[in-house]
């Protein structure tokens, strides 16, 4: 039975609930990271998904545990929605031997490949020509896996976005692209780099299934995100969504934030993927103040243990420094 | 046990070693450029198509950044792919994912994502084929931790380094000289896989080393030949592997000759002669008689006619000259 099949078959509060608790964890981790960058205790450049979260959790909610992620640098929240352990995500913000990545990536580089989740990949447009080669990989031997690769808007203007484009719909290659147009390259806005805005309209013109979605809305996210891993898996070809979805911090820790209205960021804070969700929760009597407070502390708890770990966790010994260079059995 | 020996060409070699893994290993493709229909822009794979079929022996769009990726993500989730790359100057467009990609995902996953990807590509001048169809950058490629690079230079290494190569777990690449493939000679019927290591000596001799690697190798040959008329006997030893380098091969020559004259067609500023150059200062300077000398490629884009062309380039009259220069 498939995962989207097991999910109807239960209720669709508890559902619902494990939404909330999977954005909620995002949230929190995140929240947790911004303390602890500011306490010198994790360091490099973080890039928090806050705001964003639905769009993680609604696309991996179409996804099996046999499919693959590929990921940008802004990847706490596809990587935590994965189901990559606290600990090891933690662990890799400490830059430990705990963490997912043994520490060598940090906040960018998360890999965690026995879970299908190939980075953490910090050049933008760079992660999507291995998407379309995991892919093709899959293709070959006919096994039924797709592909879900993330990138922003950003990367809609490099080349190496329109080539894979080309070659996903030349080759028929089952590939689920999430652009997640939170309306910024970094400090660029969407309409300062594009002569055309319209993502999806572009990423059709290459002969695939392309629409946008709510990036704001967990639910739309998922309804799309399955309708589309169903189209692939039925040999649809690859599918394109475009996420609209807005980042309510700054592009990372270093950025004042000069190119952007206070005003529009609070417009988009109207719309917060947790509040909603919640709101519509509440309103259907599924959730109380005291439920979600519960679930706050829970998690907290829960990211506490991890970083009490990652503290504690071994550093690699400079010793060690040329490891992973070359594996271990090269000739 | 001798076997039998059959006349080859360097591209016929490099097409039975593409045959022998498509036959071997169910995993491998060949993916890139005219690789399939057109046979190969030096018809290198010229009816593989018809053997393997068009999954295997895969014809790429003009996307140099696209299919290099793949190439890496395939290789990523257990394939074994062969990309093959038109010319070096080429592969600049996929360079991102060359260094960024396939030299850094085994380190930035910790261990996790290696990367079993060979590229091949033609490097090299010769041709007049002109400023961008003709530079000698494996130099370039060789300061990139990660990767390994080959410089096939014989019809042996051009049969037996791809299959080596392929079951390396890390990405190699190899760079056949464009000026190669129509070389001819003879090999064994069963010539096969050779190391991808060491580097070899081609012609021993105990009085000057000249060290050089790819294209330059016939080069530096004919150097040896007209010293030795002078009664100058020259070692040639041939790179093969220009990283990891072999170094003890190259202060092994030089421990025994005393004198090292470095031919490399890349551009002499940053080289890797300059690399080789330092290794042997480090290495084996209280072994060396006269200061270490190079014959590089001269400084500046290929010009097309074909006598700016061959200036441009290493000659044997000026590896023998700075070989006499060495020698005193």
């Amino acid at each position: 039975m498939s995962r989207t099949a097991t999910k109807v078959a239960r209720s669709a509060a508890a559902h619902r609930r494990d939404l909330l608790r999977q954005m909620l964890l995002i949230r929190t981790f995140e929240d947790k990271c911004v303390e602890l960058y500011s306490a010198g205790e994790i360091h490099g450049f973080v890039h928090l998904y806050i705001g964003e979260e639905a769009v993680a959790t609604g696309v991996n909610q179409a996804l099996t545990a046999d499919d693959n992620i590929v990921s940008t640098y802004r990847e706490h929240g596809h990587a935590l929605a994965r189901g990559l352990p606290l600990d090891s995500v933690m662990g890799e913000m400490y830059g430990k031997t705990t963490g997912c990545s043994h520490g060598r990536g940090g906040s960018m580089h998360l890999f965690d490949v026995s879970r299908r989740f190939y980075g953490g990949n910090a050049i933008v447009g760079g992660g999507l020509p291995l998407a379309i080669g995991i892919a093709l990989a899959d293709k070959l031997r006919a096994n039924g896996g797709v592909t879900a690769c993330f990138f922003g808007d950003g990367a809609v203007a490099e080349g190496e976005f329109h080539e894979c484009m080309n070659l996903a719909a030349l080759w028929d290659l089952p590939v689920l692209f999430c652009c997640e147009n939170n309306l910024y390259a970094m400090g660029t806005a969407l309409e300062r780099a594009h002569a055309q805005t319209d993502l999806a309209l572009r990423a059709g013109s290459y002969g695939m299934a392309a629409w946008p979605v709510d990036g704001m809305d967990v639910l739309a996210v998922e309804h799309a995100a399955c309708s589309a891993v169903e189209a692939i898996r039925a040999g649809g070809g690859p599918h394109f969504l475009e996420l609209r979805t807005y980042r309510f911090r700054a592009h990372s820790m270093y950025d004042p934030e000069l190119y952007r209205d206070k005003g529009e960021v609070e417009e988009w804070k109207k719309r917060d993927p947790i509040d909603q969700l919640a709101a519509t929760m509440r309103n259907g009597g599924e959730l109380t103040d005291a439920d979600l407070e519960a679930a706050r502390g829970e998690l907290t708890r829960e990211i506490d243990e991890a970083i009490a770990a990652a503290r504690a966790a071994p550093a690699e010994p400079v010793e060690d420094l040329t490891r992973f260079v070359y594996s271990p059995e090269s000739s | 046990m001798s076997s039998e020996m059959v006349k080859t060409t360097y591209r016929e070699a490099m097409r039975a070693a593409l045959r022998e893994a498509l036959q071997r290993d169910h995993r491998v493709f060949l993916m890139g450029e005219d690789v399939g229909r057109y046979g190969g822009c030096f018809a290198v794979s010229l009816g593989l198509l018809e053997e393997f079929g068009p999954e295997r022996i895969r014809d790429t769009p003009l996307s140099e950044s696209a299919f290099v990726g793949a190439g890496i993500g395939a290789a990523m989730a257990g394939m074994r792919p062969i990309v093959e790359i038109m010319t070096v100057n080429f592969s600049l467009l996929a360079l991102d994912q060359i260094m960024n990609n396939a030299a850094t995902l085994l380190h930035m996953s910790g261990g996790q994502c290696n990367v079993p990807l060979v590229i091949r590509m033609t490097t090299g001048a010769g041709r007049q084929v002109a400023a961008q169809h003709s530079h000698s950058l494996e130099g370039w490629y060789t300061h990139i931790p990660g990767i390994k690079v080959l410089a096939p230079a014989t019809l042996a290494d051009a049969r037996g380094m791809l299959w080596t190569a392929l079951q390396d777990p890390d990405p190699v690449l190899i760079f056949e000289h464009g000026s190669l493939y129509n070389m001819s000679g003879a090999l064994p019927a069963d010539a096969g896989a050779v190391d991808i290591r060491s580097a070899a000596v081609r012609r021993p001799g105990t009085d000057v080393s000249l060290i050089t690697y790819g294209g330059t190798l016939g080069t530096a040959l004919a150097a040896a030949d007209a010293l030795a008329t002078d009664g100058v006997d020259a070692e040639v030893i041939d790179l093969r592997s220009l990283r990891p380098l072999d170094d003890k091969a190259i202060t092994g020559s030089v421990a025994k000759t005393h004198r090292a004259v470095i031919v490399d067609e890349g551009w002499r500023t940053g080289s890797l002669a300059a690399e080789v150059s330092a290794r042997i200062m480090e290495q084996a300077f209280w072994d060396l008689d006269a200061p270490v000398e190079r014959v590089c490629g001269a400084e500046v884009p290929m010009p097309y006619p074909r006598h700016l062309e061959q200036a441009a380039l290493p000659q044997a009259d000026a590896i023998a000259a700075a070989a006499r220069r060495a020698v005193g």
